[in-house]
């Protein structure tokens, strides 16, 4: 087991302040990114059939979700199961006021989505040049050089570009990944035209200590406003690491419901954090989402039968017998 | 592992290890005396301070607790390390006592409806029940730890106040008790409610004197125990394996998983004695014992690469 801690800290006048009110510091509203179909689903072994998709994308339009990953416009080689991009795009039934961002991993993906209806777009960049190099086999330049062509064309289009950066807590090829360099792939996607950063705790590793001097670090380059976190729950750490966070002064947190996805870097591990129990935290916490819970976990019973798993959100898990 | 230097955060953090006790008693299978013993000794090699090794209830009552005299004489008691027992009223005291035991614990409830379907009374004739066993602990040298349960939520009442909590906990520490644990009975508690109760019960009783006993079952003991270690809180309890299910919620997780807490406060830079790797290889011992599936999130993570 591997912890990963920090070295080189300074004393953060701020836990201080927020120990004693823990409310003062949070925000009021917290938008939550919810990645089940497209990162939660992509990382499921099970094929799911196109209109389970479609109706998981309307049941969580209606649970109150913002905004939605629907698909991918990779290659349907790579990913089978994205390959049903264009009809699940086609297939949803678009809530208005909610968002239906796709992956695209070039400018030939971007096109296709375009084409399929997307009005918002995901590039992923890496903090990490062994993880950009054997996920997809280039550097972090060269993949942030591939994006800004996407970026271009999306302005153009008029078409929102979220970006994200993954390994941002540690990589399961390097080990320790240097804040300043999530900071600066951060700066460079926001630079060329992402409205919103979100950084990925790609294998789970992170702890709230590494949370709180990663986004020090990454805040001094991009506006805290425009900031995400995407935490894994391989370790158990992401609800408090998400605490951390809004501690921050972050306010949109990306999950997966029912924590679909596992971790393709520890066998049987889970991956993403469940929407569930992240909603469960911030009602509790008194802030604001606009998801309905229980209409949440209906949709998230849905999937769960379809994939014939069991849930990972421990909410779902929960059912009191009194 | 340099010690981070966070000015709110305690740099030690003592691990009261529950899962003999809290643990075994909310699984199904029963475990052997052996397996029981085997598991503690572990524990402590482990370098836990404090492990509850078994509970001086009436065996009808709490059948995986029948063996506890052989499991108190059969331990390998490591120096340095506490083995308290609990001890719900006198006459197990008493037992307790003979059997070798140097700490006991006693629960009290912060609900009054919990209290009477728990244990048959009310939490004020708990208290007086409980004021019997201080007393006699200390004619007799031995240490007592109070609980409380449902600080943060009751399966029967919904709502437990903050005040009703501290005020139970006050009169646990004026009987006596060195330490107070604070539990999230079915892990209900969030973040702010977990804040806004430490601040109550702590004007009550001294911070030092107080520790959290969260349960996961809605996955928030760690975002919980952030934030009482953030407001002071220097003492967690934790279940190796993240052993004991939920009595109130089917198949529902319960206690939080020791390596997890283990795992979070490493990585925050907190020394805690615990060898981790040892720690797991409890947990994986006592799964295979149970023939259950660990709870514990970082048991489960083992990275290919």
């Amino acid at each position: 087991v591997r912890v990963f801690s920090f070295f080189n800290v300074s004393p953060v006048q701020w836990l201080v302040q927020v120990g004693a009110s823990a409310g003062k510091a949070l925000p009021q509203r917290v938008k939550i990114v919810e990645v089940g179909p497209r990162d939660g689903l992509q990382n499921e072994k099970t094929l799911v059939p196109t209109e389970v998709k479609i109706h998981l994308i309307d049941m969580l339009s209606e649970a109150g979700l913002p905004v939605i990953e629907a698909t991918s416009f990779v290659s349907p080689e790579w990913v089978p199961q994205m390959a049903d991009q264009v009809e699940v795009m086609k297939g949803i039934n678009r809530r208005p006021g909610v968002s239906y961002p796709v992956l695209t991993p070039n400018l030939k993906g971007f096109q296709a989505a375009v084409k399929a209806g997307a009005a918002e777009v995901a590039i992923f960049g890496a903090a990490s040049e062994l993880f950009s190099k054997k996920n997809i086999n280039c550097s972090v330049d060269e993949s942030l050089q591939r994006f800004e062509e996407v970026t271009k064309a999306a302005k153009e289009a008029g078409v929102r570009v979220r970006g994200y950066v993954s390994c941002v807590l540690g990589c399961p090829y390097e080990g320790q990944v240097s804040p300043d360099k999530v900071a600066q792939v951060a700066k460079r996607l926001y630079s060329m035209g992402c409205y919103e950063i979100s950084l990925g705790d790609t294998i789970g590793v992170g702890t709230p200590g590494g949370m709180a001097e990663l986004l020090e670090a990454v805040s001094r380059e991009v506006p805290v406003d425009a900031l995400a976190v995407h935490c894994h729950d391989t370790y158990g750490q992401a609800l408090a690491n998400i605490l951390i966070a809004l501690q921050m002064g972050i306010s949109v947190v990306d999950s997966s419901v029912a924590g679909l996805g596992g971790c393709p870097y520890a066998q049987g591990a889970s991956g993403n954090v469940a929407t569930e129990d992240v909603v469960y935290m911030l009602h509790g916490l008194g802030i604001q989402t606009g998801v309905d819970l229980p209409k949440l976990m209906d949709a998230g019973a849905f999937i769960c039968r379809s994939l014939n798993r069991k849930t990972s959100s421990k909410v779902a898990q929960a059912t009191c017998k009194l």
